[in-house]
């Protein structure tokens, strides 16, 4: 259980880091490690240059702007999780980042590297995309900023370009009248999600759906938009039979494979639960 | 490539120094290279957590961290928890519930107790079980490890002043209750 040798890089500026995943052959940028070191131990990925991001100075940090949350990459799941301002705008993104692994990894684990990593199973991946988060990207000599829904392509692939680092998470506040969940059916403790549910309703004044943003976690080769099933809610006052036509919906959109986490026709069936269940959480939230 | 290089860090209060390369896991370097073999090696995935230690005052697996990535940090293992014969109030607690079986697990636990009563010095039995969900007792003996959380709470914290009217430590400030609605 020890990775394949390779060539350790502490770069303490981000263009160094930019440069040096460029410049360098087989490189890849090491976070948290929360995912990646276990990869390499098992020896499932084996990069002969490693860029530690660990020695970068300010990347870590949270901030509350007039329309926006911003979150630099290197913060941890933890201190996402336990900030008082995440949990009070976000609900969505402090419950997910705090039903990440256990303890010692969210100790550790950044939100940046679990985007990045792109784990279809992951929590976070989940939430951005359901709250339309961007994502600020620095590459050598460029800057960019991604749409959390044209960012996860695949199972572990993303629109990163190879020099590219991310390296801000901006998450839209939420309308008035809005409450958020997440909800996740996991295997005991520190487990991928099985099934995870990220949900956002927006109430407008006289009680119908202003806006519903629902983000599936392990049910697909990425995060996956229920659009289908936010259009159930749309414009309509919740209800039981509402929320459950929604829940139908989401699960005809996700695409589950049979795994050590269930059967696709389990998965199928708790996506309809848990798209209820985060519904109703939020909408008891706002 | 990939030569060792030295690695300075601090542990239990002591400098030591150490050659690694760079896939040196830190447990391999605490164990192998400066002699601490307190800090044990369950599953080497990141799943047991028998190799938990205290990283710059955070709880964190140390089969997950390259040791030169932690170059120059504060590290305090399950050999610095005692002061010479004086156990720790947590390891007298786990001693005194009888907190542990084959004790391979105990290391790791010790530490997460460490870490969770540093957060929250009155841990419900719920928070205590949530405390503890990145380390596994093979033997299954979490009974006893709970009562032994449970009493090291007790040992460690100064009994609350209650005054009458005033909520108690553990009320207040909890989230809304995540129990999902069906």
């Amino acid at each position: 259980m020890i990775p394949r040798p390779f060539e350790l890089h502490s770069p303490s500026t981000l263009s160094e880091a930019t440069s040096l995943l460029k410049n360098v052959d087989d490189s890849k940028a090491l976070a948290g490690g929360q995912s990646l070191v276990p990869l390499m131990k098992l020896r499932l990925v084996s990069p002969a240059n490693i860029v530690d991001l660990g020695k970068i100075p300010g990347l870590s940090y949270i901030r509350e702007g007039k329309n926006r949350l911003v979150i630099g990459s290197m913060t941890t799941h933890n201190e996402v999780a336990s900030s008082p301002v995440i949990n009070k705008r976000c609900e969505t993104l402090s419950e997910a980042a705090s039903k990440i692994g256990d303890q010692q990894v969210r100790n550790r684990g950044t939100i940046g590297g679990t985007i990045c990593h792109a784990d279809p199973a992951g929590d976070v991946p989940a939430a951005v995309v359901a709250l339309d988060a961007e994502f600020k990207v620095v590459g050598h000599h460029h800057r960019r900023v991604i749409k959390a829904r044209d960012f996860f392509e695949d199972i572990f692939t993303t629109s990163l370009g190879r020099d590219e680092i991310l390296t801000e998470v901006r998450v839209p506040v939420l309308s008035p009248r809005s409450g958020g969940a997440y909800l996740k059916l996991g295997r005991g403790a520190s487990d991928l999600a099985t099934v995870g549910v990220a949900a956002v309703v927006t109430l407008d004044n006289a009680g119908a759906c202003k806006d519903a943003r629902l983000g599936l976690a392990g049910v697909g080769s990425t995060p996956i938009r229920a659009t289908r099933a936010e259009d159930v809610l749309k414009g309509q006052t919740p209800s039981d039979d509402l929320v459950a036509e929604a829940g139908e919906k989401a699960s005809e959109m996700s695409n589950p494979s049979s795994d050590i986490r269930g059967s696709a026709e389990y998965k199928r069936e708790m996506v309809k639960v848990y798209v209820r269940r985060a519904i109703r959480q939020s909408l008891a939230r706002i | 490539m990939s030569s060792p290089k030295q690695i300075d860090l601090t542990v239990n209060g002591q400098k030591y120094s150490g050659r690694a390369e760079p896939r040196t896991l830190l447990t391999h370097f605490l164990r192998d290279e400066l002699g601490l073999t307190g800090t044990h090696i369950g599953c080497i995935v990141g799943k047991c957590g028998a190799c938990t230690i205290i990283l710059n005052g955070k709880a964190v697996k140390s089969c997950l961290l390259f040791a030169s990535q932690v170059e120059g940090s504060d590290i305090l293992t399950v050999e610095g928890l005692a002061k010479g014969s004086q156990l720790h109030p947590i390891q007298e607690a786990f001693w005194e519930h009888h907190g542990l079986q084959c004790g391979y697990c105990t290391p790791g636990m010790l530490m997460a107790t460490y870490d969770l009563l540093k957060r929250n010095p009155h841990p419900t039995e719920a928070e205590i079980r949530e405390g503890i969900t990145g380390n596994l007792c093979m033997c299954t003996g979490y009974v006893n490890i709970v009562k032994a959380v449970k009493a090291a709470a007790e040992k460690m914290a100064p009994s609350p002043k209650m005054r009458p009217g005033e909520p108690t430590p553990r009320a207040g400030k909890r989230k809304t209750p995540s129990r999902p609605v069906r």
